[in-house]
């Protein structure tokens, strides 16, 4: 019996780790600004933790065979309360590890959240309602028109989804897409609302999630570093719809994004 | 009205588990046998004592949260709800927050992941010690661990709310208070270890559940400093990185604890043995059923897999992962089929079990010094004597590899 704990222990260990360490499946290739220093404390944590994992599952199916019961007159178990040095070099040692671990990736966190997008950043408003997303732009006064929860109304689609309040002047000019197109390596500001209930946007590729909540707009930024289509899903279950609530971020060159926007532009004139 | 009865029904289960757990506290405190100090007590029943502090300062917040969201529903108040829309329509309230509900929730949901795991924690251990025929490594800093994992348990709640919205500041907080949580559990996972060190394990059914509980524990335990880090929860959180870890940890590892009780005290319970080739089978289907369920949810995480997706048709890189989902599938079939082993096993034991003897596994607690299954009042009003601590095995000079609780006093100390 000891033997097959020893075995079967072992085994799952080793099967479980080895799909880890060959990547089979990973996180997507990260296409922010921010992806490299998350992925590389996310290896390193792995790496930590991992080692903890191997070395406690290993000792763990060892000790149950090596110790096992050999039958009437051999070896009694060893009479042993503890060992508070060992004990407390151990105590000490995951202080270190845990805490150490924690400081270590607290400077990416600050960058990511404590600090506001720089000035100059490109701004889109994200809006999240059962269920699709809207992403709205502020047009050339760089400003948000007016929104209006009396005057919202989904199956207008656009800015009569948003509620948007058309006699407002600074309404005028935005520009609202069911895509998000950005600009490359730019920052991009996300100011995220909800209509209704929580929702998540959750963007893989650029290490980006955060619950948009009715009642808040939550300002957050990301840079893209990668041009390409990369999809966004709703990660907080927001009812019977949301493994639809499904978009796209299209990353873009400038110009190209500049253009874009001009041409959205000119369709509302 | 469904969920106004759903909403009472937990504020009725919410008022009980406040009564059960004043009931365990004044037991614990007040009524323990002569001699049993609180340094004597088995690790089972500083758990429970532990779990039941939890309880009441747990329950007591999410009753009062419930209250608030049914005055919310019923009474127009708005508490949780701002502005808005539902489906285009005005929701008639606002000023609310649903970051408040997140709050209270969690200031209750955190401490209750622990009352699920601490009394497993606690009996594993003692199974543990009794299997290996070894006093259990570190009584006090086992203790103290529990202590501890209490006391912190109530200060981590927002690391379920790293991305919900709240204050970037407060994350970091709770994040450096999450990881701390580690230590208690790092500590514990070390003892069960020294405990079986130079033990000589006997495989009963009740030990192969504690020592699948340990590996359960360490897996399931490892996978959380990856989320108690905001950095790395940005990507993690409502994936199935999650799922595997707190289901590891506080589920299949507390329903080990479950499993291996009920293999354990069955005997005292209803004066018979369970059948072992019938518990043993349940194991070995169990323990790799665990793991061929939830070791592939890490994976479907990484990848950004999300949970609570009905269908992966919508999004393409969870299209993708569906075959893990189906795998999944089917090992949890055959992972529940299992139970029905332990089912049978229990009622057919009943009655057909063989014949128990008071002290079946040759252990040391009070509860194994009276008859099986015991008289009314537990002790047929002969209330015990307690001259040792709990896990008096394998003393060197006695006559039995194992000491009573209220045999005569041990001198020999290590």
């Amino acid at each position: 019996m000891g033997l097959g704990l020893l075995v079967v222990i072992w085994l799952i260990t080793l099967i479980g780790s080895y799909f880890i360490i060959a990547k089979t499946w990973w996180l997507p290739v990260g296409a922010s600004a921010a992806a490299a220093g998350i992925d590389h404390h996310f290896t390193l944590t792995f790496i930590l933790m991992g080692g903890v994992f191997i070395a406690a599952q290993l000792g763990l199916g060892w000790f149950v065979w090596k110790y096992r019961d050999r039958g009437a007159g051999s070896q009694p178990a060893h009479y042993s309360h503890g060992n508070t040095t060992l004990e407390t070099v151990w105590t000490i040692l995951t202080i270190i590890l845990f805490i150490g671990l924690n400081l270590a990736s607290e400077s990416i966190w600050a960058t990511e959240r404590f600090e506001a997008a720089k000035p100059g950043s490109v701004q889109v408003e994200v809006t999240g309602m059962q269920f699709a997303w809207y992403f709205r732009y502020p047009g050339p006064d760089g400003k948000f028109g007016a929104t209006k929860p009396e005057l919202e109304d989904a199956s207008l689609g656009g800015a009569g989804a948003l509620g948007l309040d058309t006699t407002d002047p600074a309404a005028k000019d935005d520009v609202i897409t069911g895509t998000m197109v950005v600009p490359v390596n730019r920052e991009i500001e996300v100011i995220l609302r909800s209509h209704d209930v929580i929702h998540s946007f959750f963007v893989p590729a650029m290490r980006f999630k955060q619950d948009a909540v009715p009642g808040l707009a939550i300002h957050m930024h990301f840079t893209p570093i990668q041009t390409g289509d990369f999809e966004i899903a709703c990660a907080e279950l927001c009812g019977l719809g949301h493994y639809k609530m499904h978009g796209i971020v299209k990353v873009v060159s400038e110009p190209e994004f500049n253009q874009w926007l001009a041409a959205r532009e000119a369709e509302k004139q | 009205m469904g969920a106004d009865l759903w909403i009472i029904s937990i504020a009725i289960f919410c008022l009980g588990a406040l009564m059960g757990a004043l009931n365990f506290i004044t037991t614990t405190l007040d009524m323990r046998a002569k001699g049993m100090t609180l340094m004597r007590m088995p690790l089972t029943c500083w758990a429970w004592f532990v779990t039941a502090i939890l309880g009441l300062l747990a329950f007591g917040v999410l009753l009062s949260a419930g209250i608030l969201l049914l005055m919310d529903r019923n009474l127009g108040t708005s508490f949780f709800v701002p502005l808005g829309t539902v489906n285009g329509v005005l929701t008639g309230h606002k000023g609310g927050s649903p970051l408040l509900w997140q709050h209270l929730f969690w200031f209750f949901g955190h401490p209750e992941v622990y009352i699920a795991i601490l009394p497993a924690m606690g009996l594993c251990s003692q199974l543990l010690s009794v299997f290996s025929r070894k006093p259990i490594f570190g009584y006090k800093a086992m203790v103290y661990a529990i202590l501890a994992i209490g006391f912190l348990g109530f200060m981590v709640w927002g690391h379920h709310m790293f991305m919900s919205g709240m204050s970037p500041y407060s994350a970091f907080a709770f994040s450096i208070m999450t990881m701390g949580i580690g230590v208690p559990s790092a500590i514990k996972t070390f003892n069960w270890l020294g405990t079986l060190w130079r033990g000589k394990i006997r495989f009963s059914s009740p030990m192969l559940f504690a020592i699948g509980f340990v590996s359960l524990f360490v897996v399931g335990g490892i996978s959380g400093p990856f989320l108690a880090q905001p950095v790395l929860d940005i990507y993690l959180h409502e994936t199935y990185f999650v799922i595997a870890h707190f289901h590891l940890i506080m589920g299949v590892a507390s329903i080990f604890g479950i499993f291996a009780a009920t293999y354990y005290w069955f005997p005292k319970m209803f004066g018979r043995m369970m059948n072992e080739p019938l518990a043993k089978t349940h194991f070995w289907l169990t323990f790799i059923g665990a793991y061929a369920i939830f070791m592939p949810m890490h994976y479907y995480g990484m990848a950004g897999g999300l949970r609570r997706y009905s269908q992966g048709t919508e999004v393409g890189w969870i299209n993708q992962l569906w075959p893990i989902q189906r795998f999944i599938s089917i090992a949890a079939f055959v992972t529940i089929a299992a139970q029905f082993i332990f089912v049978f096993n229990l009622f057919w034991s009943m009655k057909k079990g063989k014949k128990a003897v008071d002290n079946p596994w040759e252990a040391t607690t009070l509860e194994w010094t009276t008859a099986t299954p015991p008289p009314h009042d537990n002790f047929g009003g002969l209330t015990p004597v307690v001259y040792n601590g709990p896990y008096e095995y394998s003393v060197p000079g006695a006559p039995r590899d194992y000491v009573m609780q209220t045999d005569a006093p041990v001198t020999a100390r290590h």
